[in-house]
């Protein structure tokens, strides 16, 4: 297997980047990681005629916290994600979600960037980012925009990105104190594709009350729990409210039939792992931390 | 488009050559270069067989382009062992306790267990198997590599000891 031939560039800074994705943007592709890109031009499922690779771009290669966020460059590796201290302490919920991405050979060159502009339905980064409510930085010659997770993530592979855009940075808010959170997902074997993924994060105050709930589910596109997040809050944390916020967020939600599973059985997976991730973040957060 | 230059420096020994950009990287180190020790499997990133080491990073060499490593400082199986007479611990225990049948798997399986063992000189058998479970083996069942990563872990630590 071998891609079909194609023009390399090499850029090394983000405006000359931009300028050839203006220039080539209906006929060429841009390579982050190329833990998806790259696969699918072997197979040459994607023939594209020019290739702006943006690994040469340490400008974009970057963790920070500012103004109280976390701001991720969009060529930082998942892996740099993962063994972050920044991002264990404040953010826990990502490193969590990072640790599933297939193995540690891709995490050590797939981006950040890359895993969400792709946008693939079973990715753990898109649900991550949906349920801490980030939203992302998109560039082109012209313009620089702000964009939600929740608005980003359009369809399957899709998103909110324009032809001649590119995802430059995430940014990512700071959590209540004491939040407990929770990334879980069920796959055939380790590293595989999510059948079924959940995220969620929970705030307690000192009577054991939610005072914060996020919830996101794996989907054609990320989607956001909202049914469960108004039974959560301001309810007493129990099993039993676990169980209704599942059950409640799982009906109707829009799942894909594949040959790997069916939406029945997405749907009911999903519910399980919400219960499950739901009593984990709740045992994790620290009532009465956040006011 | 024309050939590009690339110059990369393997198991401390700088290699150059003209590349279409369309050429893998594993296939730039196999075919161009003659360093067959790298084994190239699915070609899609999945089984691992063509783990290397890029800048101290292990990475599948069929996921990236030779033209995207050049200038960069690269270790594939062929660099493990310290010299021509003896082996890597790791491999010393691979042989001595049966963690290869056919083979086709071991140099990427290799590369892998060495970069677990620096991060995790200790490692369980559970962080074992999540480390490897980039790395598809159809003979082993995987017991005797474990069984052989936890035994090079020992032979290392005792080595570290006795430094």
């Amino acid at each position: 297997m071998k891609p079909a031939p194609f023009d390399y560039y090499e850029p090394r800074t983000v405006g000359e980047t931009l300028t050839l994705l203006a220039q080539f943007n209906e006929t060429g592709k841009l390579l982050a990681g190329g833990q998806s890109l790259v696969p699918m031009m072997n197979m040459r499922l994607a023939r594209p005629a020019q290739v702006i690779d943006l690994n040469r771009l340490s400008e974009l290669d970057y963790l920070k916290v500012e103004d109280g966020e976390l701001r991720i460059g969009a060529m930082t590796r998942q892996r740099t994600l993962e063994r972050s201290v920044v991002v264990r302490e404040g953010w826990p919920l990502l490193q969590e979600a990072t640790r599933y991405i297939g193995h540690v050979q891709i995490r050590n060159r797939g981006t950040v960037g890359g895993s969400l502009a792709h946008a693939f339905p079973s990715a753990e980064l898109p649900v991550a980012m949906t349920t801490l409510n980030a939203s992302f930085v998109l560039r082109s010659a012209q313009k620089e925009r702000v964009v939600s997770a929740q608005e980003f993530f359009v369809d399957v592979m899709t998103t909110a990105l324009d032809s001649e855009e590119l995802l430059v940075e995430a940014r990512v808010p700071r959590l209540p104190t004491g939040t407990g959170y929770s990334f879980q997902e069920v796959s055939r074997r380790h590293g595989d594709f999510a059948l079924a993924g959940v995220a969620v994060l929970l705030a307690l105050d000192t009577d054991s009350k939610i005072s914060y709930a996020r919830l996101a589910f794996t989907g054609p596109t990320p989607i956001r729990g909202a049914k469960a997040e108004a039974i959560l809050l301001g309810q007493k944390s129990s099993e039993t409210l676990f169980r209704e916020a599942a059950q409640r967020a799982t009906e109707g939600l829009e799942q894909d039939s594949d040959i790997h599973a069916s939406a029945e059985y997405r749907r009911h997976v999903c519910g399980v792992l919400a219960r499950r991730a739901c009593a984990e973040a709740a045992a994790r957060a620290t009532p009465g931390a956040s006011r | 488009m024309s050939k590009q230059h690339v110059r990369i420096r393997i198991n401390g020994r700088e290699y150059q050559g003209e590349v279409e950009p369309r050429k893998l990287l594993v296939d730039f180190i196999r075919d161009d270069l003659g360093l067959t020790g790298t084994h190239v499997g699915c070609e899609h990133g999945v089984c691992g067989a063509c783990t290397i080491v890029l800048n101290n990073e292990t990475v599948r060499s069929c996921l990236m382009f030779a033209v995207q490593a050049d200038g960069a400082e690269l270790k594939t199986v062929e660099g493990l062992a310290p010299n021509a007479t003896e082996l890597h611990p790791l491999q010393e225990s691979f042989w001595e306790l049966h963690g290869l049948q056919c083979g086709f798997c071991t140099p990427g399986i290799l590369l892998t267990a060495e970069a677990l063992l620096k991060e995790l000189p200790d490692p369980t058998d559970h962080e074992i198997r999540e480390w490897i479970s980039g790395n598809l083996c159809r003979c082993t069942g995987y017991q005797n590599i474990v069984a052989a990563i936890q035994d090079a872990a020992k032979k290392m630590e005792a080595a570290r000891k006795s430094a």
